[in-house]
C-alpha cells in the first residue's frame, strides 16, 4: 500500500521510500513488456472510470469548464496512453545500425533501457495532464516513478494520490503530496531523471539540485509566447483561434497561451473589433458570469494579475474589458493596446486573461521584439504571406511554432513538445516521452576473426601508414598500404 | 585571447552579435568550418604528433589511431551527412488534423562552450567542435591546461582554419574555467571527471543552460571462458591493448579492471604475461609504445594506489615506477581488496586489477552494485551470458569481444548514464547535441471544426470525445444528430 496520507513526508520517509523503490526496480519488475502494458492499461482505466471525478476536481480547483477538462486533460491523456499501448513493442525494440570498415566485422544496435527511478513534479493548471502524461512516458520506458502534483490545485492532487494508490502498482509508482517542504525533501534524493513542469525560478532550483547527483532533467517551463498578426488574413478565423488559445485554455493560465500580440498600427483597430465580436459570441455580454471561462486559480495570482493591470502606465491602455470580481476570483477577458515595453505586464509571463497588443510600423519589426526577450515555449504567426511566413519560421526561435493557429501542436503526438533557452530543456509527447525516460545504450558485437595487428604495439612506421590509410584514406589507399606501396 | 574578465565579456558579446547576423546558420558556412578543421588536422599531423609526444609521450601511431585519424574520419562523415542532418523532418499527422503540415526543424542553440580534457586533447576538442559547428553555432573551446603544448597548438594554429569571429579558443586552468562558467551559454559540453561535472551542471543551472557531460567511471571487462587458445590470445591482446596502449590507461573508456572466474585466473595471467612481452618487449620502459603519466600529480596519485601494502602484495606483474620520467610499468594485480582505493576510485592509469568470482554470472551483480560505467566490455562466446549482460546491466555502452573501438563507430551514440554522464555524441548525435528540434505546425484558414468553440454544450462534448478517439463515424453520426450525446454529470 502507499504511504498514509496524513503522515509527514520528511527526509527519513523519503529515504525509506527510495530504498523500497530501488529494491523493487532492481529486481527487474518494471522492465518487462507485460508490466508496462498492465500499468498503462490500469492508467487508462483510472481515467476512463473517473472522468466525472476528474472534471469535478478541476471545477473545484480551477472552475474549469467541463469541455476543457475533457479536451485538454482527459482526451489528450487517453490518446497518449492508447498511442503508447499501440507502439510500445516498436519503441522497446532495439534499433540496428550500420557499421563500417573501421570495425569490420561487427554488428551494432541501440538498445533503449529505463533510467531507473524518476521524479515527476507537475504544475497546477493542468494537474492531471502534467502529472500523468509524463508518467505514461516513464512507465512505457520501464521506470519506477514518484509523482509530486501541485498543492495549488489541492482537490486534483488528492484525487491523483487516491486513484494512483487504487489503480497502479504501488511498489513502483507513488504519489507524494505537499508543498515546498516536501518538494525540497524529494529534490535531495538521488533520482535517475527529474521531469519538472512549472516556472523558470523553480526550474533553476530543480536543475541545481539535480546537478548534485548528476541527474538529467526535463524542464518544461514557460515564457511570453507572442502571436504576430498580419493583414489580409481571415481575421474572424484568426481571432477565434487566438481566443481559444488564450481564454479558452484555462483563461490564459497555460504555458503555451498567446501571451501578447504584435500587429501593425493600421491593423490594430480591425483586430480589436474582431476580437471583441468573437469574444462576445463565445462568452456572452456578462463574461464574469460565464461558466465557459476558468477562474483565476487563487487570490495570490489574482492579486498578481491586478497589479499588472492597474500599473499606472498600463491602466489607461485597456481597450476592452478590465472588469474583475475578487469574490469569485474572476477577471474578464481584457485587451490592452500599446502598453509601454518596460511595463510589468510586458516583462513577466502574464498567465492570465490579459492580452496586450503591441503595434509596429512594419511587421518585420516584430522579430526584433520577440528576439530581444528570452526564447518562449511557443510563437504564433497569422499570415497568408508565404515569404514572411518562411522568414518567421527560420528567424524566430521558440520551443515550437504554429502558423495560423495557436496551441494545437500539443495535440500532434509526432511533434516534440518542449522549450529552448529559458522556456526549458528536453521534450516529450508520443515517442519523445519514451525517449525522455530512456537511456539509448550502444551495443557493439565483434568476433575474434580478422584482427589487424596495426592496432597494437609495438608501434612502427609501417603500422602508422596503414592506420593513415584505414582511417583517413580511400579503399584504394588501404589496398596499396597493405601491399606496402605507400 | 586575453584573460582579463572585461575583455572576455566583450568578446563573447561580439560573438553573440555575429551569431545573430545568421552567418553561422548557412550550410556553406558550416561546410567551410568543417573543411577548415579537416585541413587543420591534415596540414598539422606532424606538429600534432609532436605535441602529443611532448605532453603525453604518445607514439605517432597511437596519436594517429586515437586522435588524428579518428578526427579525419569524423570530419569526413560530418561533411557527407551535413545536408541530411540540416534538413527538416516531416512529422506524421493523424487523419483528423486535415490541412495541417507538421515538421521538426533543427536550429542551432547559439553560443556554446566546449571544455575538453587532457588525455585526448585533439580528439576530445575536435569531436564536440564538429557537432557545434555542423549545427551552426558559435563556439568557445577551452582545452585542458594539463596538456599545455597541445592546448597552445590548438589556440595558435586551429584558429587560422576557421571563422575567428565565431570560434574562439581560450587557454587556461581552473580560474579561466570558473570565469567562463559565469557567463550565459546556450549549451555547455564538458568532458572530464564527475566532480567537476557536478560543478559545471550547477553553474549551468543558473542560466538554465542544457549540458552534455562526458564523464568517466570504472569500466569493467568481463573475461569468460574461451576454449580456443587462438581466440583467447586475440581477446587478451585486445584487453591489454585497450588497457595499456591508449594513453597508458588514462582513458575514460579504458578497461579499469577485469572480472573473471576463479578457475580461469591463473591461465589468464599467464596469457597476459606472454602477450605483454609481445606488445611491449622485455623492457617496457624502453618501448616507445606506452604513453607517460601526464604529470606528477597523477603519478603520485597512482603511486599511492599501489603503495597500499595490501594492494602491493597482490602485484603479479610489473609494479616498477620511474618518477623522473613519469613512467609506470604495465602492472597486473590479482584480487586486491574491494574496499581499497584502487577498487573504489577510477584508476586512470596502467594498473590492471583482476577480480575473480565463483561464477562468471556473478559479474552482473558485481557491476550492478557499483555506479553505472561509461562502458562494459565482455569477452565471451556464451550467447545467454551476452543476452543477460545487455538486459540486466546498465552502462553508456556494451561491447562484446573488443574494447575502445566503439569510439570510432559514427552510427553509435557515445555517452554515459548515471554517474558516467548525461547526453551523447558522435555522428548525428553530435549534431543533435548542439541543436534545438523546433516543432513547426502549419494550418490554413479554411475548415475549423465548428464544435471547437464555445458556448459549450453536451453535443460539442460528444464530438470532442469522437474526435479524440479518431472515431470518424461517431463524428458524422453526432453531427447528423443520430448519436445521443453522453451527458456530463453537471450541466454548464
Amino acid at each position: 500500500m502507499g504511504s498514509d496520507a496524513t503522515a509527514i513526508f520528511d527526509a527519513e520517509a523519503a529515504q525509506t521510500m527510495m530504498k523500497e523503490l530501488r529494491a523493487v526496480y532492481g529486481s527487474g519488475a518494471t522492465k518487462s513488456y507485460d508490466w508496462r502494458v498492465s500499468q498503462l492499461s490500469q492508467l487508462l482505466k483510472l481515467i476512463e472510470y473517473h472522468e466525472d471525478d476528474i472534471a469535478a476536481a478541476l471545477r473545484s480547483d480551477l472552475s474549469k469548464p467541463d469541455i476543457e477538462s475533457y479536451v485538454y486533460e482527459i482526451g489528450v491523456l487517453k490518446s497518449s496512453i492508447k498511442l503508447a499501448l499501440k507502439e510500445l513493442r516498436k519503441w522497446m525494440s532495439p534499433e540496428k545500425v550500420k557499421t563500417s570498415l573501421i570495425s569490420f566485422p561487427s554488428s551494432a544496435k541501440i538498445v533503449p533501457e529505463p533510467l531507473g527511478i524518476v521524479l515527476i513534479i507537475s504544475a497546477w493548471n493542468y494537474p492531471f495532464l502534467l502529472s500523468l502524461d509524463p508518467l505514461v512516458g516513464a512507465i512505457a520506458a520501464g521506470n519506477a516513478a514518484v509523482l509530486k502534483p501541485s498543492e495549488i490545485s489541492p482537490v486534483s492532487s488528492a484525487l491523483i494520490a487516491k486513484l494512483v494508490r487504487e489503480y497502479m502498482d504501488s511498489s513502483t509508482i507513488r504519489v507524494v503530496e505537499g508543498a515546498v517542504a516536501e518538494t525540497s525533501v524529494l529534490l535531495e534524493q538521488k533520482w535517475d531523471k527529474i521531469c519538472y513542469t512549472g516556472n523558470a525560478v523553480v526550474g533553476r532550483i530543480v536543475m541545481a539540485a539535480a546537478a548534485k547527483h548528476l541527474t538529467p532533467v526535463l524542464l518544461e517551463l514557460g515564457g511570453k509566447c507572442p502571436a504576430v498578426v498580419d493583414l489580409n488574413i481571415n481575421l474572424q478565423v484568426a481571432c477565434r483561434r487566438i481566443i481559444m488559445g488564450k481564454w479558452g485554455s484555462n483563461n490564459g493560465q497555460t504555458c503555451v497561451s498567446p501571451d501578447y500580440i504584435i500587429t501593425t498600427k493600421a491593423n490594430a483597430p480591425k483586430l480589436i473589433d474582431a476580437l471583441k465580436t468573437e469574444l462576445e459570441k463565445f462568452y456572452g455580454k456578462n463574461m464574469l458570469e460565464s461558466n465557459d471561462l476558468s477562474r483565476i486559480v487563487n487570490s495570490n495570482h489574482f492579486a498578481r494579475l491586478i497589479k499588472l493591470l492597474d500599473e499606472d502606465k498600463v491602466s489607461g491602455k485597456v481597450v476592452y474589458g478590465g472588469k474583475r470580481d475578487e469574490s469569485i476570483l474572476k477577471i474578464m477577458p481584457t485587451i490592452l493596446l500599446d502598453v509601454p515595453r518596460n511595463s510589468l505586464i510586458m516583462k513577466e509571463e502574464i498567465f492570465g486573461p490579459l492580452l496586450p497588443i503591441l503595434t509596429v510600423d512594419r511587421l518585420e519589426d516584430s522579430f526584433n521584439i520577440i528576439n530581444s526577450g528570452t526564447k518562449p515555449l511557443a510563437a504564433y504567426l497569422f499570415t497568408n504571406d508565404k515569404r514572411f511566413r518562411e522568414h518567421f519560421v527560420t528567424e524566430v526561435s521558440a520551443g515550437g511554432l504554429v502558423v495560423n493557429d495557436t496551441t494545437i501542436h500539443l495535440g500532434v503526438l509526432t511533434l516534440p513538445f518542449g522549450g529552448v533557452g529559458d522556456s526549458g530543456m528536453g521534450s516529450y509527447h508520443g515517442k519523445f516521452s519514451f525517449d525522455a525516460f530512456s537511456h539509448k545504450k550502444a551495443v557493439l558485437y565483434r568476433g575474434f576473426v580478422a584482427d589487424a595487428d596495426i592496432r597494437y604495439p609495438p608501434y612502427t612506421r609501417k603500422k602508422l601508414r596503414l592506420l593513415q590509410a584505414l582511417l583517413g584514406g580511400s579503399f584504394l589507399t588501404i589496398i596499396l598500404a597493405l601491399f606496402g606501396r605507400n | 585571447m586575453e584573460e582579463g574578465s572585461g575583455d572576455l565579456g566583450r568578446e563573447l558579446e561580439e560573438m553573440r552579435e555575429y551569431y545573430v547576423t545568421g552567418t553561422t546558420r548557412q550550410e556553406s558556412w558550416r561546410r567551410a568550418q568543417l573543411k577548415g578543421l579537416l585541413r587543420f588536422v591534415k596540414e598539422n599531423e606532424d606538429p600534432i604528433m609532436d605535441a602529443l609526444g611532448r605532453d603525453l609521450g604518445k607514439h605517432p601511431a597511437e596519436a594517429y589511431r586515437d586522435e588524428i585519424g579518428s578526427s579525419i574520419k569524423s570530419l569526413n562523415y560530418a561533411l557527407d551527412h551535413l545536408k541530411a542532418w540540416m534538413s527538416s523532418k516531416k512529422a506524421k499527422l493523424p487523419k483528423i488534423a486535415i490541412l495541417t503540415k507538421a515538421e521538426i526543424i533543427s536550429e542551432p542553440l547559439g553560443l556554446v562552450l566546449v571544455i575538453s580534457s587532457w588525455n585526448f586533447p585533439f580528439g576530445l576538442s575536435l569531436e564536440p567542435l564538429i557537432g557545434a559547428l555542423s549545427a551552426g553555432n558559435a563556439v568557445v573551446l577551452k582545452p585542458s591546461e594539463i596538456s599545455p603544448i597541445c592546448s597552445s597548438l590548438l589556440a595558435t594554429r586551429l584558429i587560422n582554419y576557421v571563422d575567428a569571429k565565431a570560434v574562439k579558443i581560450v587557454q587556461g586552468g581552473p580560474t579561466i574555467g570558473e570565469q567562463l562558467l559565469r557567463y550565459r551559454w546556450d549549451k555547455i559540453f564538458f568532458t572530464g571527471n564527475a566532480q567537476i561535472g557536478r560543478l559545471v551542471m550547477a553553474a549551468a543551472s543558473r542560466e538554465l543552460t542544457p549540458v552534455t557531460l562526458e564523464l568517466g567511471g570504472k569500466c569493467p571487462a568481463v573475461f569468460d571462458r574461451i576454449s580456443s587458445s587462438f581466440e583467447r590470445k586475440v581477446a587478451v591482446q585486445r584487453v591489454l591493448g585497450a588497457k595499456f596502449s591508449a594513453c597508458a590507461g588514462q582513458a575514460c573508456i579504458g578497461i579499469d579492471y577485469i572480472l573473471t572466474e576463479k578457475s580461469l585466473g591463473a591461465t589468464l595471467v599467464d596469457t597476459m604475461k606472454s602477450m605483454m612481452e609481445k606488445l611491449f618487449g622485455k623492457n617496457p620502459k624502453e618501448s616507445r609504445s606506452i604513453a607517460r603519466i601526464v604529470n606528477r600529480n597523477h603519478f603520485l596519485r597512482l603511486k599511492n594506489l599501489l603503495d597500499d601494502p595490501v594492494v602491493k602484495a597482490t602485484i603479479v606483474h610489473g609494479g616498477s615506477m620511474d618518477e623522473h620520467n613519469l613512467f609506470i610499468e604495465p602492472t597486473i594485480l590479482m584480487n586486491p581488496p574491494l574496499e581499497s582505493a584502487i577498487m573504489t576510485d577510477e584508476i586512470f592509469g596502467p594498473i590492471l586489477p583482476i577480480i575473480t568470482l565463483q561464477n562468471i554470472e556473478d559479474s552482473i551483480n558485481f557491476i550492478n552494485a557499483r555506479p553505472k560505467p561509461l562502458a562494459i566490455y565482455i569477452f565471451s562466446k556464451n550467447s545467454s551470458l551476452k543476452r543477460r549482460m545487455v538486459k540486466e546491466t546498465s552502462s553508456g555502452s556494451v561491447i562484446f569481444n573488443d574494447a575502445l573501438i566503439q569510439y570510432l563507430v559514427d552510427t553509435l551514440p557515445f555517452g554515459g548514464v548515471g554517474e558516467s554522464g548525461i547526453g551523447q555524441y558522435h555522428g548525428k548525435f553530435s549534431f543533435d547535441a548542439f541543436s534545438h528540434p523546433k516543432a513547426v505546425a502549419r494550418r490554413s484558414f479554411l475548415v475549423d471544426l465548428w464544435f471547437r468553440f464555445p458556448p459549450w454544450n453536451d453535443h460539442k462534448l460528444q464530438l470532442f470525445r469522437s474526435a479524440y478517439e479518431y472515431d470518424y463515424l461517431g463524428i458524422v453520426l453526432t453531427v447528423l444528430g443520430l448519436n445521443k450525446p453522453r451527458g456530463a454529470s453537471s450541466k454548464v
